[in-house]
């Protein structure tokens, strides 16, 4: 389900991450599709255990034992990433795509200073920095000094000798932006960026995220499983479910008109304060654990709609305009709630 | 770390080391044995002089005063004389303790060289041949009572194969001036290549035996360390940021996960203190530790007093010091 | 120990057993641990029949089978199956019957030391206040004397015998369990259950006793089994230095003390006792590692 296009930076097909456990070989990311083109801020939305962590973290390259990609395709920029030697993929790891985590105080080693941290991102891909010792040095500092002016932080030359841990969370989070764009990647995986952070930092940082994305022309993938974000954030959104995509699509399409039934439970439970006093609507039973299959469609134990052709195989796209698609026999037709 | 802090920490262990002191002065105390009785012997002396003794050794106050005067005189660092040497206690105990402290640093050094690489390999190759062989290691390290061990190493290395001495410090025919009264040091700073290789070959079987347990302990601690900060989610950003393997290990991984190693190191330091009288007697180590226990078994009382209290006070020097040690290194922890 | 949120004291007990059978389960599973359990069963069984088990009279001596070798090297009998030492006394026997006073000695301080940290540990928990500090202090002090050295300095005021090494190892050894269970206490005292206690009158001793002590028994218990075996060395390393049991009761690091005089000509007067000391306390110490990862609930995740 991916619209090929010379814009497209980087392209998923099939992806299958598992997870060879004690109990078991677990699926945490079972055939997804997906795409990012260039200058495009892409959202993916799901709750936790729909394998968003992960299938990002297998386009890195970052899934370790007892995890493995067992299936599946990942082209950047057209280069098959699956394809690569560790070096070449350590290449890539920072320079041509970067990474952002949730919680920036974890993130960053409390025992580095963030001079030191952001200083070691420049030397391993080596931007085009002078070869003398001194004049490299130099180089590398104004960089810091520049990023950290970027991305906000008052007086930066004073603050690359700190520790992360004397700064608050939200510039810590912007820290950590800077170290992933410090290297001017082509794309930025944003895990959670906003989410340990405080309601009023939120917006700064997302508008951050957004300028840069802007000024870089860079792809911008973020995964959260705020729905405001994404309404302020991204182009496009996926929306993700039990390892799998269920919808994607442009980001009014999908808050208007939404195909799939589980992202109509999404939008539906968004309190509107408009709305006056009603109860809040919510999707009744829990998010299937990773390793919990169920046959056929996995949205259909707790969908509204269900019928019994969802029970059974694999589940085909249903496409509704350009570039919006859902998995689902049985979608939703406009307006419905 | 602030003076003022690290003022009042010291402070903090005034009441500890107090009570250590009363500790060891009640234990004297109530020793069954008149220490009068023992120092007159065989030898035949009058009441007076009986009396007189008591009196200059103070023993005729009343016990409250007779601590003050303990402890006065142990901060001036004066025990009284040693029954069995006849010269003071401080004077024997200082002729002693150079051995000690060099088979400790020696065993010291042994255990951090050893464990220290071990571990962080175990956890990078986890359950790898060499993880396991490393946790097996380490259980017979802290299971292996120390005395049968160097008798063991005894048997096989000096008896057996004879490649090792049986005991002492070091041979006749290496005897030389002491300056630092280390003999590792001394032998190589008076040139004496020979010396030196002998003094080592004494040294190294004790250091071992009495490195072992240490060693085990600090192999596992850095392990599960190291295991646990691998985990750490800087670890994943600094393989996000593309670094390379060894620079992410050195530089990331290793700086934190040592704290908790240099933490416990320090406190088991402590304990070579206990162990130093078991592998001095085995090996015949003419150091403290070995003192000690001949004094118990003739009655040396002031002598075993002091070196308890020496003893003591190290120990608890110690574990300041790793407390200390482990707030400096840990930039996230403020006092 | 994993806080179980529950709402009353029942719950929270019927939780908790569930969780020990889930434990134990576990421990069950993990053969190695099992096996060692089995070792260290053996080994008390031994000792207690000591006398059925055991070939030779302990004490008997036989000067004409002085430093005899084991059956198997020329000189050796079957019947004499390790040897002898140099008062001719068989050697296996006197390993089982030490046997005997290593984990009566092990046990003893053990359960003694853990009753009396127990007691201290809740009331400083509990308590806070004066109780605490008083006790936090003397645990401080005590602290501050290696163990060994402690256990010496009183051995050497109160003169060698069973009983004194009892209690000069239980002297040092309460603190342990004592801050175990301090520790584990603090934490428990503000868990809703114990507030739901309080809230209905209950009195201090029984809130101790009935609600907090059955929560925290687990990391007490493992904590104990990994004292066992330190004691046991402890023992062995006083009774080498002669301050332990005296002679003629064999005890094994006596053993092998007064092989030490006879490494040149008959090794295995020091050898065997050690070894024997050697396998007890590895069986102990894998046993209670097994016991340790089966009642931590991170291992469960």
């Amino acid at each position: 389900m991916n619209i090929q296009n010379d814009d497209t930076l980087l392209q998923v097909d099939g992806l299958r991450t598992v997870f060879d456990t004690r109990a078991g070989t677990v699926c945490a990311v079972d055939g997804v599709d997906v795409a990012v083109r260039r200058g495009e801020c892409l959202g993916v939305v799901g709750e936790s255990g729909s394998g968003k962590s992960v299938t990002f973290g297998s386009v890195m390259g970052l899934v370790r034992r007892p995890g493995r990609i067992d299936a599946g395709r990942i082209l950047f920029d057209g280069r098959d990433l699956r394809a690569l030697t560790p070096r070449q993929m350590r290449a890539i790891r920072g320079r041509d795509i970067a990474m952002t985590m949730q919680d920036a105080l974890t993130a960053l080693n409390p025992a580095l200073t963030v001079g030191e941290q952001l200083a070691e991102v420049l030397e391993a891909h080596d931007e085009d920095l002078p070869t003398g010792r001194t004049a490299r040095r130099r180089a590398i500092r104004d960089r810091s000094v520049e990023m950290l002016g970027l991305v906000g932080i008052p007086s930066p030359g004073t603050r690359l000798g700190q520790y992360p841990h004397e700064f608050s969370g939200g510039m810590r989070q912007r820290i950590m932006i800077a170290i992933a764009l410090a290297s001017k990647p082509k794309l930025l995986i944003a895990d959670e960026p906003t989410t340990a952070l405080d309601v009023t930092v939120q917006m700064q940082v997302l508008s951050l995220i957004r300028e840069l994305c802007d000024a870089f022309d860079m792809g911008v993938l973020f995964i959260t499983h705020d729905l405001g974000v994404v309404s302020e954030l991204a182009d496009r959104v996926a929306v993700m479910y039990g390892g799998k995509i269920a919808e994607t699509g442009p980001v009014e399409e999908l808050f208007r008109n939404p195909l799939h039934p589980y992202t109509g439970g999404l939008m539906g439970c968004v309190p509107e304060p408009a709305a006056g006093h009603r109860r809040f609507r919510t999707i009744p039973g829990q998010a299937p654990k990773p390793g919990e299959v169920p046959e056929g469609c996995k949205f259909a134990p707790r969908c509204s709609h269900v019928q019994p052709a969802c029970r059974a195989g694999a589940v085909p796209p249903v496409t509704a305009g350009a570039s919006h698609a859902a998995y689902c026999h049985f979608p939703l037709s406009r307006g419905e709630p | 770390m602030s003076l003022a802090r690290f003022i009042e920490r010291l402070l903090q262990l005034v009441p500890v080391l107090l009570g250590v002191s009363v500790i060891v002065f009640a234990m004297i105390t109530l020793t069954p044995g008149d220490p009068v009785e023992i120092m007159i012997g065989d030898q035949v002396v009058t009441p007076e002089q009986e009396a007189a003794m008591r009196h200059d050794l103070g023993l005729d106050k009343p016990v409250h005063e007779r601590f003050f005067v303990f402890l006065g005189n142990a901060v001036q660092g004066d025990f009284g004389d040693s029954f069995y040497h006849r010269r003071p206690v401080i004077d024997v105990i200082a002729e002693r303790l150079p051995a000690t402290i060099e088979l400790s640093l020696a065993a010291l050094l042994i255990a951090l060289v050893t464990a220290i690489p071990l571990g962080v390999l175990a956890a990078i190759k986890k359950n790898s041949i060499l993880d396991r062989l490393a946790t097996v290691g380490s259980l017979l390290g802290v299971s292996l009572p120390g005395f049968w061990f160097g008798i063991l190493l005894l048997m096989l290395f000096a008896v057996h194969m004879q490649i090792l001495p049986v005991s002492g410090r070091i041979g006749y025919s290496s005897e030389i001036e002491p300056i630092t009264h280390f003999l590792l040091i001394d032998t190589l700073l008076r040139g004496r290549p020979d010396a030196f290789l002998d003094a080592l070959s004494h040294i190294i079987l004790p250091a071992i035996t009495l490195g072992l347990p240490m060693t085990a302990i600090l192999m596992r601690v850095t392990r599960t360390s190291m295991l646990e900060v691998m985990r750490q989610d800087y670890v994943t950003f600094a393989e996000a940021k593309g670094l390379a393997r060894h620079r992410i290990l050195f530089r990331h991984a290793l700086k934190n996960a040592l704290i908790p190693t240099v933490s416990v190191a320090a406190i088991e330091t402590g304990s070579l203190l206990g162990g130093n009288m078991i592998v001095e007697t085995v090996f015949g180590w003419p150091g403290l530790g070995r003192l000690v226990v001949e004094s118990i078994f003739v009655r040396n009382y002031p002598l075993v007093q002091a070196a308890v209290l020496f003893y003591a006070v190290t120990y608890v020097l110690l574990n300041f010091v790793a407390d200390i040690l482990y707030t400096v290194l840990n930039p996230r922890v403020k006092l | 120990m994993a806080a179980v949120d529950t709402d009353t004291p029942r719950e929270a007990a019927a939780a908790q057993e569930s969780i020990f059978r889930r434990n134990l389960q576990s421990f069950a599973g993990n053969r190695l641990a099992l096996g060692s359990a089995i070792v260290v069963f053996l080994f008390i069984l031994m000792a207690i029949f000591a006398p059925l088990v055991a070939p030779h009279d302990p004490a008997e001596t036989d000067l004409f089978r002085r430093l005899q070798p084991p059956a198997w090297m020329p000189g050796g009998e079957w019947s004499y199956l390790l040897g002898c030492d140099a008062l001719g006394r068989d050697i296996l026997s006197r390993i089982i019957y030490g046997a005997r006073i290593s984990i009566f000695i092990g046990t003893a301080v053990v359960m003694v030391a853990t009753t009396i940290g127990i007691i201290a540990g809740l009331a400083a928990g509990y308590m806070r206040g004066w109780v605490d500090t008083v006790i936090s202090r003397v645990v401080d002090i005590l602290l501050g004397f290696p163990y060994l050295i402690f256990a010496i300095g009183l051995m050497a005021m109160m003169g060698p015998g069973l009983i004194n090494i009892i209690l000069a190892l239980v002297y040092k050894e309460w603190v342990i369990p004592c801050r175990v269970v301090r520790g584990e206490t603090l934490a428990t005292r503000e868990l809703e259950y114990v507030e739901a206690a309080r809230a209905l009158g209950a009195s201090g001793r029984h809130i101790m006793l009935r609600e907090i002590l059955p929560n925290i028994l687990s990391p007490v218990i493992v904590v104990s089994t990994i004292r066992m075996a330190h004691v046991i060395i402890l023992e062995a390393s006083l009774s080498f230095l002669g301050l332990g049991v005296q002679p003629p009761t064999a005890s094994w690091g006596a053993m092998v003390a007064d092989g030490r005089a006879f490494i040149l000509q008959a090794w295995w007067v020091s050898t065997f006792p050690g070894i024997a000391i050697l396998l007890l306390v590895l069986a102990i110490n894998v046993a209670s590692q097994g016991l340790r990862d089966a009642f931590d609930p991170r291992f469960h995740e």
